[in-house]
């Protein structure tokens, strides 16, 4: 077991939760996944001294931390959008027009999927399967599902939001 | 805590005479299915109005697991023998709660005399829809570790490892591996530890069988893995739950919480030597780490790569530890089978394919779920029977199983019994358990191009004819989409297929042509009338250079 | 004691023992299995795929650089099939980055170009992906070329297990991987870096070199790392 003599990158409160996950599991390079988790739940994304900090104190190699950061869709290394579109695109909401609304979205709002808008408004992002293809097509708006969604639909739901 | 099969026993009696001081129960869906038309909100209010008029302490309201008509939530259902309600609104509460001891509220029933419920046949399901998932209580009553106390009181690990091998139960994760003969190979297997871990990473777009079992029924899985690990000789347990199943990890946190609380985790389980403690990871989005070795990676805390095999994880997995590792719906027939007897198990199924099996049927039919069904039969009768067919008078086109790894089935063999080797003869497999169905509107090739965008973006990028390959393969499929293909695309397609699928390191990339030759060998016409006529027959498909009518 | 097992490769009685792999027999022996990731003395990860062989009676081919050898095993290393499929990978590679050898470092000295030419392969089938990837001369004696490119990852288990800096890894996935120093930094400015020179000797392209190279002037020295060999053995062209 190794102790984390280092101290966090600032006074952030949100660095005491890293810490307690990485605690938690002994400073064990095998918690980086774990840790990188509670950064991204805490801060929303992984900053560059984020990732210098769990690298060491987790004594895991500056290489390998953002090997693993970029290798799993789920973390992100960029802030997101202060809201989140995401539409599934699972086979059943494919098969049920997911993709159009995926379309749709991209073109109102001038953004690909996987990008935020200029002003940092709005991210739009897409998702394989939130499991709830009973209610195909669904789409994520904030942390709301929606089921059965049109394009119109979404358009109003985040016409306010670009 | 020594729990013998007496104590047990005392506990469930104890658990049905609180139950039995009720006069109602009323059920409600807390999955994540219903949870998305807010069935939270619901419960609260029933409790709300049940208080209102006093009548908390002769209504028992229950948060359980998935009652399977999904498409319908939020699904409530009255017990005992009361109706099944549908799309129930906050604002249908009151005739709810007033019809209690009269006649059901006719519009809002769901009737349950219907193929969708009575032609299923539940093992891993039995407890979903009934039980709190959250009270180990329930779990008990419901039969519940049963089968780990007379494993651990009166067999032999060898005996629960026979009793799997003559059960002939199956892996559910995909490839229908012999479970007995996986347990015994790790087993014999040497290490100072051993690892047992489940696989919940359900990837399958389309697939939500697995998380449907850890939502509704996670003491279940606990005592599978509990089994396993007194059979095989490990001491520590692994749960890898996507990160995109929030409920179901919270379910099973709880359930560990509970389980270690009243001894059936930690040291000298029922007070015998064997002790076991289960431990959560979430994945990460990341497709490829459904797939052993790069799971094993991920736990590891690295990067979720595929490393070629042999050694098998039984030999040297977790750590380089033997490990055994098994599907959620694996460890949810353990339990079951070792309480009720491998003959009850194997008189269900047919041939070499006992037992049952959990799909997701959803896309172009009407009824919408979680469904569980006896190996062998038809698709027809899970397609016209229990899923009610097609809806919109639309004609039936293709059956995609087994995700991106699996293929579409054309309505020509709907009446092949399904089994591990039925599918895999017609090209696509049995997969995890989604079934996607498609009518005259979707575009075989636009379905083709659709797995291989997802193959492409999953693919790890460790091999070189995956990760190249999956990339040329989705541009010649576009290409074929938006009509700027010529017969030599066709060609040169039908090669990377051929390499891809042979020369890959690890079953994402050898799986990943399935898509496009299952439908090559079903809808080549499709194909032919995309490059040749520059016509996509659905109509889905926008040409680039559209013939002149 | 390692027992030591006797079976064949192309009808010829071999034997090894049980803990090694079909490659290491076949190279004892002087059959030729082609390779491009494996590099003896690192860890093995059977990548790039070349080495697959036939195995009578397996349904799957064989990684001939991870597999261990059994008792009686028949292996068959060349058949039309596998120079087809081992064809096709290298020019997978080839249309995965930009190799263009005339204007390369190490033109006539690299494996790619050596695979190329061992297979016979002649023109692409598959298209040129012309990826545009970034070029690092940031370290005072180094570049990186990403877009030569074959993710062989040898620089990485190099940097790693034998000179213990773990200055490269992988990020990204798919299509979209490649190699990166530190938290994806300038080389030159890499903190772990002891410039060394290792992963320079063992890239087997023109991906990374020495800077003052020009066209067709990088040869790898393998001299100073005898434990490596590879399929080009110890770095010296043929
Ligand atoms: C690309 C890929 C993805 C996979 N995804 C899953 C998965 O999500 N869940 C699962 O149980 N098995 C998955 N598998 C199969 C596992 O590797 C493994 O065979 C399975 O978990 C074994 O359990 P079983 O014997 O109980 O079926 C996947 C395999 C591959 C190649
Ligand atoms: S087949 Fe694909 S996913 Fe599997 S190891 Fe190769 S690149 Fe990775
Ligand atoms: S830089 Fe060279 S050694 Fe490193 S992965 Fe690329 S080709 Fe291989
Ligand atoms: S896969 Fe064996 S040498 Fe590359």
């Amino acid at each position: 077991m190794r102790s984390a003599t280092l101290a966090p990158p600032s006074e952030d409160k949100r660095w005491r939760l890293v810490d307690a996950t990485m605690r938690r599991h002994g400073h064990s390079p095998n918690a980086l996944i774990e840790t990188l988790h509670t950064v991204q739940e805490s801060f929303g994304y992984l900053e560059d001294d984020a990732l210098r900090y769990v690298a060491k104190s987790l004594h895991v190699p500056m290489s390998r931390v953002y090997g693993v950061a970029t290798f799993y869709y789920f973390f992100s290394l960029k802030p997101a959008g202060e809201h989140r579109c995401v539409v599934c695109l699972g086979t059943a909401c494919y098969i049920k027009g997911g993709k159009a609304i995926l379309d749709t979205i991209s073109e109102m709002a001038g953004i690909k999927p996987g990008q935020t808008t200029p002003d940092g408004r709005l991210s739009l992002l897409t998702v394989r399967c939130v499991g709830s293809c009973g209610l195909a097509p669904a789409v994520v708006f904030d942390d709301e599902v929606k089921g059965r969604v049109t394009p119109p639909e979404a358009i109003d739901r985040v016409k306010d939001w670009f | 805590m020594a729990i013998n099969m007496d104590e047990l026993k005392e506990r469930v009696v104890a658990s049905q005479e609180a139950d039995a001081q009720f006069t109602h129960s009323i059920r409600v869906c807390m999955a994540s299915g219903c949870l998305s038309s807010q069935s939270d909100l619901l419960k609260k209010e029933l409790e709300a109005e049940l208080k209102k008029r006093g009548l908390e302490k002769t209504c028992q309201i229950k948060g359980v697991g998935c009652f399977g008509p999904c498409a319908n939530g939020p699904v409530i259902a009255v017990e005992p023998n009361g109706p099944m309600y549908q799309e129930v609104k906050v604002t249908d509460i009151p005739a709810i709660v007033e019809a209690l001891d009269t006649k059901p509220v006719e519009k809002l029933v769901l009737p349950t005399d219907t193929p969708f419920f009575n032609r299923q046949v539940k093992i891993v399901l039995e407890n979903s829809g009934k039980i709190d998932p959250e009270s180990i209580e329930d779990y008990i009553a419901a039969g519940g570790f049963e089968g780990l106390v007379r494993a651990l009181h009166e067999m032999t690990p060898q005996e629960v490892i026979d009793s799997l091998t003559k059960a002939n139960l199956r892996g559910r994760g995909g490839g229908g591996y012999p479970t007995g003969l996986k347990w015994s190979t790790v087993a014999k297997a040497e290490g100072a530890h051993k690892y047992v871990i489940c696989n919940g990473d359900e990837g399958d777009p389309g697939a939500f069988m697995d998380r449907s079992v850890m939502e509704a029924d996670p003491f279940r899985v606990l005592e599978g893995m509990l089994i396993a690990g007194y059979a095989v000789g490990a001491d520590y347990g692994y749960l890898y739950v996507r990160a995109e199943y929030p409920l179901a990890v919270k379910m099973l946190k709880a359930a560990i919480r509970q389980a270690t609380k009243q001894g059936f985790l930690g040291k000298n389980i029922c007070g015998t030597p064997f002790s076991f403690e289960v431990d959560i990871r979430l994945g990460a989005g990341a497709f490829v780490c459904g797939e052993e070795t790069a799971l094993i990676a991920s736990i590891e805390g690295k990067r979720g790569q595929p490393r070629p095999r042999p050694p098998y994880p039984a030999e040297s997995g977790l750590w380089g530890y033997p490990t055994l590792i098994n599907n959620v719906e694996t460890y949810a027939n353990i339990a079951p089978i070792i309480r009720r007897g491998m003959e009850w198990f194997h008189d269900i199924g047919f041939h070499k394919n006992r037992g049952t099996k959990v799909f997701a049927l959803s896309g172009k039919i009407n009824n919408i779920g979680l469904i569980e069904v006896p190996m062998g039969i038809t698709l027809r009768e899970i397609i016209y029977d229990i899923g009610g067919g097609i809806p919109n008078g639309k004609a039936f086109k293709a059956l995609q199983t087994g995700g991106p790894s699996g293929g579409c089935i054309p309505a020509e063999h709907l009446d092949t019994p399904i089994s591990y080797e039925s599918l895999s003869q017609l090209g696509s497999m049995m997969g995890s358990g989604g079934m996607i169905i498609m009518d005259e509107t979707s575009c075989m090739v636009d379905v083709a191009k659709y797995f291989m965008e997802f193959c492409m973006d999953e693919s790890c990028g460790k091999c070189v004819p995956c990760r190249v390959g999956t990339a040329h393969m989705y541009d010649l499929l576009s290409k074929i989409c938006d009509g700027s293909a010529t017969l030599d695309d066709l060609a040169l397609l039908e090669q990377l297929c051929d390499v891809v699928k042979n020369t890959s390191l690890c079953g994402l990339g050898q799986s990943s042509p399935n898509p496009v030759l299952s439908t090559l060998r079903y809808f080549r016409d499709e194909y032919m009338a995309h490059i040749v006529e520059k016509r996509c027959p659905a109509g889905v498909c926008k040409m680039k250079h559209a013939v002149e009518a | 004691m390692a027992t030591v097992k006797t079976f064949k490769i192309n009808d010829e009685d071999v034997s090894g023992r049980e803990d090694e792999t079909i490659l290491q027999i076949a190279r004892e022996n002087d059959i030729f299995i082609p390779t491009l990731c494996n590099m003896e003395g690192l860890s093995s990860v059977g990548s790039c795929r070349l080495c697959l062989v036939e195995v009578k009676g397996w349904t799957k081919l064989a990684t001939a650089c991870v597999t261990k050898i059994q008792e009686g095993m028949e292996v068959y290393t060349d058949s039309e099939r596998l120079r087809e499929y081992r064809r096709m990978i290298v020019e997978l590679l080839f249309s995965e980055g930009n190799h263009i050898c005339a204007v390369c470092v190490s033109n006539g000295r690299c494996e790619l170009q050596d695979m190329a030419q061992i297979l016979g392969m002649n023109h692409l089938v598959v298209p040129y992906r012309r990826p545009n990837l970034k070029i690092d001369a940031s370290h005072e004696r180094f570049i990186n070329d990403q877009n030569r490119c074959i993710l062989c990852t040898r620089c990485v288990r190099v940097c790693d297990e034998i000179e213990g800096a773990h200055t490269w890894d992988v990020m990204g996935r798919g299509i979209e991987a490649t190699v990166i120093t530190d938290l994806n930094e300038p080389w030159g400015a890499s903190q772990s870096c002891t410039t060394c020179g290792k992963c320079v000797q063992v890239c087997p392209t023109g991906a990374l070199f020495e800077k003052g190279k020009s066209v067709a002037e990088m040869s790898k020295k393998r001299e100073f790392l005898p434990y490596l060999t590879s399929m080009r053995g110890n770095g010296k062209a043929k």
